[in-house]
């Protein structure tokens, strides 16, 4: 035989058979059988062994939050592991604290369900479910923000506190193959139970906000996960100073609502809105009807750079110096306040300083950083 | 044509006078980027000797019986690579498997050695020397033991040096690593006047 044949065969032949043990090996190895997962030590659960903790428990039904899909990029997936599991993985350790891994908190995504193993879960985990939706409406509220209605058609309802989020799916469309998980925070009334409304800015090149700018329709369906977030109104006295930019106004839009539908009318309620110009701004009218039904609650939108045909009258400036001027000049300094910032990760830095500065204890500053 | 050595002599050469790291110079990219570390040397030789001696004797039987009867030498380093590869993954499912802890400690290295030319290289003596089965598998381990030996030598020494003041500031890191090997391979060529085999 020409060796122009004989060699390709050969080396083809040696691949094929290395790849079939390769292959082979991987099946009886690979094979962990059935394990137990015993969660809080109340539940055990059985599942096929070899996966993720992440994609196990998802497909049990328990859905631990995870925005970015099980890269282990985000660290929402983290869980707290009873027995051995090893050590943490370098995956791990960018995104946990000396603290969480001396619990042995792990990110469910890079950790291997492969012998029995026991989890410890927070109880609000177990609301978590998978809904199927459908899209109501698709509404504009500023030149970049959609305000998106989801229906709820299985289960039927959903039970969540104001300010929590849920994390939709977005199928694969255009260059993305796989299906991408992205988390927003509800921005309509927990006691609307069987819709919800997000908040989605359109950030270019985001995989889940172009999906929903550019693609998503009325009458589409989309699954969704949640609620999660440990981002709520506090049972306390206190004033509640809250500040919001862009879509970060979805949480403390429900969670405004929602104190004045439940009638907390008798705490102080102050609500910082930051924006570039006046197109950016939007809600405005709502908030000032509020004003006017409820004394205790005052709406400040602030622009950073009002253009001269916005004609501005409100304040002028970053939001920041805004809520500095407010928390020293308007406000009581001597009752307890709490803070709830949503926003960029910068915004959210500046104000905590901020408020930080005019004697607010860290501990009483609440927030959700959109990355 | 087949060298009348002594498995047993083979053996003890390759690991001292014929070191496959300090006489040959060959894996030196892991043999200093990873000596900084005691644990990780210890593990990536246990690996090395583990995966030398393995592919060196299934890279026998591939030349003797498969790559010289149809008459294919020239495509030895591909297949000599094809095998390690493979070997490589098998080995890894297989610790993952059987030995989680030595898994864990072996890291990322494991996968690493598929590259480590030590491992091509001793495949590749093996094959130009002549040895027979037997003598390969002796040479595999040896070469593998002796790598070992030499890293954990070389961490050793590391540890001390990095506790020293006194080396200039332009040396340190890989320059005084390098400075060392050498002095480290003039002291292992003194062994060489006891056995002058290859």
């Amino acid at each position: 035989m020409s060796p122009i044949f004989l060699a390709p065969l050969i080396v083809s032949t040696i691949s094929a058979v290395l790849a079939a043990i390769i292959a082979i090996v991987d099946g009886i190895v690979n094979n962990y059988g059935e394990v137990k997962v015993n969660i809080n030590g109340k539940k055990v659960i059985t599942v096929k062994g070899g996966a993720s903790l992440l994609t196990t428990l998802s497909e049990t039904g328990i859905f631990v939050p995870s925005a970015c899909g099980g890269r282990g990029s985000c660290g929402a997936c983290k869980v707290k592991v009873l027995s051995d599991v090893g050590p943490h993985l370098p995956t791990e350790m960018p995104m946990l604290s000396p603290a969480e891994i001396k619990e042995n908190i792990r990110l469910s995504c890079q950790v291997k369900v492969k012998k029995d193993i026991e989890i410890w879960l927070p109880e609000e985990l177990f609301n978590v479910k998978k809904y199927k939706t459908k899209i109501e409406s698709i509404k504009d509220v500023t030149h970049d923000i959609k305000e998106v209605k989801f229906k709820l058609l299985e289960p039927k309802e959903i039970s969540f506190r104001a300010g929590q989020y849920v994390q939709i799916i977005v199928p694969p469309y255009e260059k993305i193959k796989e299906p991408t998980q992205r988390a927003y925070s509800i921005s309509s009334l927990p006691s609307e139970n069987n819709a919800f409304e997000l908040l989605i800015r359109l950030v270019p090149g985001g995989i889940a906000t172009t999906y929903v700018h550019n693609y998503l329709k009325e009458g589409d369906i989309m699954e969704v996960i949640g609620p999660f977030g440990d981002f709520y109104l506090r049972d306390t006295e206190a004033d509640v100073i809250g500040v919001a930019g862009g879509s970060g106004m979805a949480p403390l839009k429900s969670i405004i609502l929602d104190m004045f539908e439940k009638g907390i009318t008798d705490r102080n309620v102050w609500f910082f809105f930051g924006a570039r110009t006046l197109e950016d701004l939007y809600y405005v009218e709502l908030f000032r009807e509020l004003e006017k039904k409820w004394p205790k609650f005052h709406f400040v939108p602030a622009l950073s750079e009002p253009l001269e045909e916005d004609n501005w009258k409100g304040e002028t400036g970053f939001i920041t110096d805004v809520l500095d001027k407010y928390i020293k000049e308007k406000m009581d300094p001597h009752t307890p306040k709490e803070g709830y910032l949503c926003g960029s990760p910068g915004m959210i830095n500046a104000c905590v300083k901020v408020m930080t500065d005019n004697g607010i204890s860290e501990e009483k500053i609440y927030y959700d950083k959109f990355a | 044509m087949i060298p009348d050595i002594n498995p047993f002599v083979l053996f003890f050469a390759s690991i001292f006078t014929s070191n496959i790291l300090l006489a040959n110079f060959l894996g030196m990219c892991s043999f200093v980027s990873i000596s900084k570390d005691i644990t990780s040397s210890n593990g990536l030789g246990m690996a090395v000797t583990m995966v030398m001696t393995i592919t060196t004797a299934l890279n026998w039987i591939v030349y003797n019986k498969i790559i010289v009867p149809f008459g294919l030498e020239y495509l030895r380093y591909i297949i000599f690579i094809i095998v390690i590869a493979a070997v490589v993954q098998i080995l890894e499912m297989l610790i993952d498997r059987l030995s989680p802890n030595l898994y864990m400690s072996l890291g990322i290295f494991l996968p690493l050695i598929t590259v480590n030319c030590a491992i091509l290289g001793v495949s590749l003596f093996m094959q130009l020397r002549y040895y027979t089965f037997i003598q390969s598998i002796f040479y595999g381990l040896g070469s593998g033991l002796g790598w070992w030996l030499a890293i954990m030598a070389l961490a050793a020494i590391r540890k001390k040096v990095d506790k020293s003041p006194n080396v200039p500031a332009a040396l340190k890191g890989p320059g005084i690593t390098l400075i060392i090997i050498g002095i480290m391979a003039m002291a292992f060529i003194g062994f060489s006047g006891m056995l002058n085999v290859q």
